[in-house]
């Protein structure tokens, strides 16, 4: 099985007044067609903007600086902006986390989804339009032909953010960055997506980047799972080894952190202290002030411990609970 | 949507109602116009004739009355000055107003919106920047100003149009318009562009303001993860968005361009509306500067309230209001 | 991206009356912010100086134009440039009644900025106080005040002020109440949203629950949290109070000749565009266009600066 998306040594700055700011520091991961890959952290942790590095969608004042975003056999950051433009869409897409937002409000579903169509394949308003009903059935919209017509309003935050997938799999693409993408919806609803996320990565051997900062969410749909903390992938494995046997502290920390896990009534772990701001971050490991098990060593860069194909990058991991 | 048109219209009414008696109120405030209007050699008997003539020696109540009572009739009173119908005196004036008025915003528009919108797609370039710098000029040096220059220029010194005045009529599609001829059009294109200066500024400001903030917006971000070109993007998402608080603005900006007309006008010596209302409050001509005043309140409320209806029109959300 | 934008721009809530040190601060930061841009310093020299010639007019100018005694006949329309009766040049020429250009504009200039400084002052003042009123009190009040602000802003300035200086007359005080009462609306639209937006916050309710006095509140505790639109406006209102004060002495009912602002100075020389003597026009002209120009390229720095979006 080749990897749908490669990612080597992606680094995102941001020039700010108080200087420049790392929001992507030498990521590197890969997702293997059909495969769905958790991106977990907190927010400002830096998982959105690999999100949009990857797809090459950061403006001003950041910018992508270095690394390699290989999409089945192409690398993205090597096209002109106009070829990678046409990759958009066609090749990677990306769906968004507020269904309120990312469909414009003035126009029909029908005549958006049309226009995302025709800019790949060009074709009649005609068979675009069937392309866009049919792509709406299979995301599980109930009569989807009455939809075309309809504005974004007049639907339901679920269907909104059905309408917005079924957009990104118009061109059945090899990579679905999928940004928080369940977050703004009931409960309910979430599920009924995740299941439709699931089933679509199985039929379509499309590979799914979820990014979340939902653990729940993620140990129930994800096959691999990367965790994030400060721009860096802190933590990296199958979704089963991250979940049950975490070997960073700050995995560890989240997890303690998920409610719903502990006897009632009882305390409650948290992970003391907030994310730390990009522009401060402190030297060597950036979680060693909020870790219990910070030394005087974790002042210096944090080595990649592996265990087998599970990776985290710390001075001291955890040992197999 | 009809429930909305009919409180409008309501709301309308008492506007158009209240601001008459502002109006009214003000306006015989202002000095005693039989002193402007007669010889001041003229006897004491005269003089009472002429107050007992106009109706002058009522209370104002009463006057408003009197007032109210002829609007009905459509008469809304004789120029002291020009000693003709008011209503008459107004309208022989509206066309010459209305053709500035439209060629001035069409050129705001035209070119202001345009530049607006690229000012806005690309904000650091050196072209948005010289756009951005026109558009203070454009509002906030004095139209009068402007005017002057533009006829020390094109008129004075290179002779190439006349300094003011309306040209020559002729007929398009059955209206009689100084548009039709092209005499008509050397003297209407100075102050069209005197007038639409500041207009442009603006209209720069709001395109630019909306296309900058629309560039933001999770809808474009999508689109652009979707792989339609920017140009795309600007053409059927953005333009359709922005175009709602553009409309509004137009709509209002009409009419204020209709009042502000009375700047150009004096400086091109315009025989307008505006020129009109100039040479009345000078003269003290009580009934024009009523006339005209009610009549700029009325403009004002049609277009509020037609700017309300074509918003409702362009943004779905407000036209399907209730249908979710 | 949204993920930078929360880090970076997380700040803690800040205690309603906020330390010296961050005040002096928020200032330091406000000025190297503006300085970015090396126009809107360019202008702000330039009012300042403009600020010095027009209130030092006695002391600079040649000649006090409003002694008619020191007005000579013979004087009249000399070209920039030429040395008249009094033996000293005329560097921007003189008018019609022999009047220095220079000394009309100086003087003109200090008739422009009291006019405009004194209306905006007074305009904001009013407008303050209907806004935060409307806001404070909310209900019926809150609704007929703005009603009447929205319907007042919905007619041009330039009728208003047109129509209340046909009524009030001719004269300085009078020019002033008239842009004054064209004026404030904004003042108290822009009060009225700010703190609108403001008066939901905790620290209001909380501060209305203790028994302080209603006005301590308002202005102890709104206003602060509202100034900074109402900069933005200030400096652009004076700047059209200005403008429009020009604009209505042009049509003839603002400043006789015998006060000149720049307006009335323009107005007289319009008479003679046609006859070659652009200097009674033009000069004046160019003088009000700077100032009105600067005032308003300060404030949109200003603008640009206090946008809370200009996170940079």
């Amino acid at each position: 099985m080749s990897a749908a998306l490669d990612i080597q040594g992606l680094t995102t700055r941001f020039d700010t007044r108080g200087g420049s700011v790392t929001a992507v520091d030498n990521v590197s991961f890969s997702v293997d067609r059909g495969r769905i890959m958790g991106l977990v952290g907190e927010s400002g942790s830096g998982k959105s903007v690999t999100g949009f590095s990857i797809l090459g969608l950061i403006d001003e004042p950041g910018r992508v600086t270095d690394g390699r975003v290989m999409v089945e056999d192409t690398d993205l950051r090597s096209l002109s902006p106009d070829h990678l433009r046409s990759m958009r869409g066609r090749k990677v897409s990306m769906v968004f986390q507020d269904p309120m937002m990312t469909l414009n409000p003035v126009l029909r579903i029908g005549d958006q989804m049309a226009m995302a169509v025709r800019v790949h394949e060009p074709m009649s308003k005609t068979r675009a339009l069937e392309r866009a009903r049919d792509a709406l059935g299979t995301v599980g919209i109930p009569s989807p032909e009455e939809r075309l017509a309809a504005y974004p309003h007049q639907l339901s935050g679920g269907m909104r953010q059905r309408v917005a997938i079924a957009t990104a799999l118009l061109h059945r693409p090899a990579v679905i960055i999928a940004d928080e993408p369940t977050t703004a919806l009931d409960v309910s609803i979430q599920g009924q997506i995740l299941a439709e996320v699931r089933r679509l990565a199985d039929e379509t051997h499309t590979a799914i980047v979820w990014i979340t900062h939902d653990l729940a969410v993620v140990s129930s749909l994800a096959d691999d799972i990367c965790v994030m903390y400060a721009g860096k992938i802190v933590e990296r494995g199958t979704a089963e080894e991250v979940i049950g046997r975490p070997r960073h502290p700050y995995t560890r920390g989240l997890l303690d952190s998920v409610p719903g896990q502990h006897a009632p009534g009882s305390h409650l772990p948290q992970i003391p202290g907030s994310t730390p701001q990009l522009s401060h971050l402190p030297s060597g490991c950036p979680f060693r002030n909020r870790c219990p098990r910070a030394t005087d060593v974790c002042a210096t860069t944090p080595p990649l411990a592996r265990f087998g194909d599970h990776t985290a990058l710390c001075h001291h991991p955890m040992e197999t609970t | 949507m009809l429930g909305f048109v009919i409180s409008r219209l309501l709301q309308a009414i008492v506007v158009v109602f209240a601001m008459s008696i502002i109006v009214f109120v003000g306006v015989y405030a202002i000095g005693n116009p039989i002193d402007v209007m007669i010889d001041p050699g003229a006897t004491a008997e005269i003089r009472e004739n002429l107050i007992r003539q106009y109706g002058l020696d009522q209370p104002l109540w009463r006057q408003y009355i009197t007032f109210l009572a002829n609007v009905a009739q459509g008469d809304l009173g004789r120029s002291m000055v020009y000693n003709t119908s008011v209503t008459g005196l107004v309208f022989s004036r509206l066309p010459a107003t209305l053709e500035l008025v439209l060629v001035a915003i069409t050129i705001a528009t035209v070119i202001g919106i345009p530049a607006g919108i690229y000012a806005g797609y690309r904000p650091n370039s050196v072209a948005s920047k010289a756009i951005m710098a026109l558009s203070i000029l454009g509002f906030s040096v004095p139209t009068f100003w402007i005017g002057m220059l533009l006829i020390m220029a094109f008129a004075v010194e290179l002779g190439w149009l006349p300094s003011g005045g309306r040209g020559d009529e002729g007929t398009i599609f059955g209206i009689s318009t100084s548009l039709a001829t092209a005499n008509g059009w050397s003297h209407v294109i100075l102050p069209a562009i005197n007038l639409s200066l500041f207009k442009m500024g603006l209209m720069i400001r709001l395109a630019r303001a909306g296309m900058v903030e629309a560039m933001q917006t999770d809808y474009v971000k999508f689109a652009r993860a979707q792989g339609l070109p920017d140009r795309q993007i600007v053409f059927s998402h953005v333009l359709r968005n922005i175009s709602i608080p553009i409309v509004t603005v137009f709509g209002l900006e009409l009419g204020s361009t209709l009042a502000f007309a009375v700047v150009t006008e004096s400086v091109f010596n315009w025989p307008g509306v505006g020129k009109l209302i100039i040479d009345s409050i000078l003269q003290l001509d009580r009934p024009v500067m009523v006339t005209y005043l009610i009549l700029v309140v009325i403009l004002f409320v049609i277009i509020n309230f037609t700017v309300d209806i074509v918003y409702a029109r362009l943004d779905p959300r407000v036209r399907l209001g209730g249908s979710k | 991206m949204s993920d930078v934008a929360t880090t970076t721009g997380e700040t803690l809530a800040e205690p309603a009356a906020a330390p010296i040190e961050t005040r002096a601060m928020r200032l330091k930061n406000f000025w190297s912010d503006f300085r970015a841009s090396k126009v809107a310093v360019a202008a702000l020299v330039v009012i300042v100086t403009l600020l010095l010639l027009a209130f030092g007019a006695p002391l600079v100018a040649p000649q006090d134009p409003y002694d008619m005694a020191m007005l000579d006949w013979l004087d009249a329309f000399l070209r920039p440039g030429e040395v008249g009766t009094g033996g000293y040049v005329h560097v921007l020429g003189t008018d019609n009644a022999g009047r220095d250009m220079l000394s009309a504009i100086f003087y003109g200039l200090r008739t422009s900025f009291t006019i405009g400084l004194s209306a905006g002052a007074l305009a904001l003042v009013i407008g303050i106080s209907v806004g935060l009123t409307a806001a404070y009190f909310g209900g019926r009040v809150e609704s007929l005040l703005m009603r009447i602000i929205d319907l007042q802003l919905s007619m041009p300035a330039i009728l208003l002020a047109l129509v209340l200086v046909a009524v009030l007359g001719q004269g300085v005080i009078q020019i002033i109440l008239a842009l004054v009462v064209a004026q404030y609306a904004y003042f108290a639209r822009t009060t009225h949203g700010a703190a609108t937006v403001e008066r939901g916050k905790d620290y209001i309710e909380a501060a209305r629950a203790t028994p302080l006095p209603t006005w301590r509140v308002l202005f102890k505790h709104l206003l602060p949290n509202v100034l900074p639109p109402l900069i933005v406006v200030a400096t652009v209102q004076v700047a059209a109070a200005i403008a429009l004060e020009a604009t209505l002495s042009f049509l003839g009912v603002g400043l006789p000749l015998t006060e000149p602002s720049l307006g009335s100075l323009i107005s007289n020389g319009f008479k003679y565009i046609h006859s070659d003597r652009y200097w009674l026009s033009i000069y004046p002209g160019i003088f009000l266009m700077i100032t009105v120009v600067a005032i308003n390229l300060v404030g949109d720095q200003v603008r640009t600066v206090l946008d809370p979006r200009h996170a940079r």
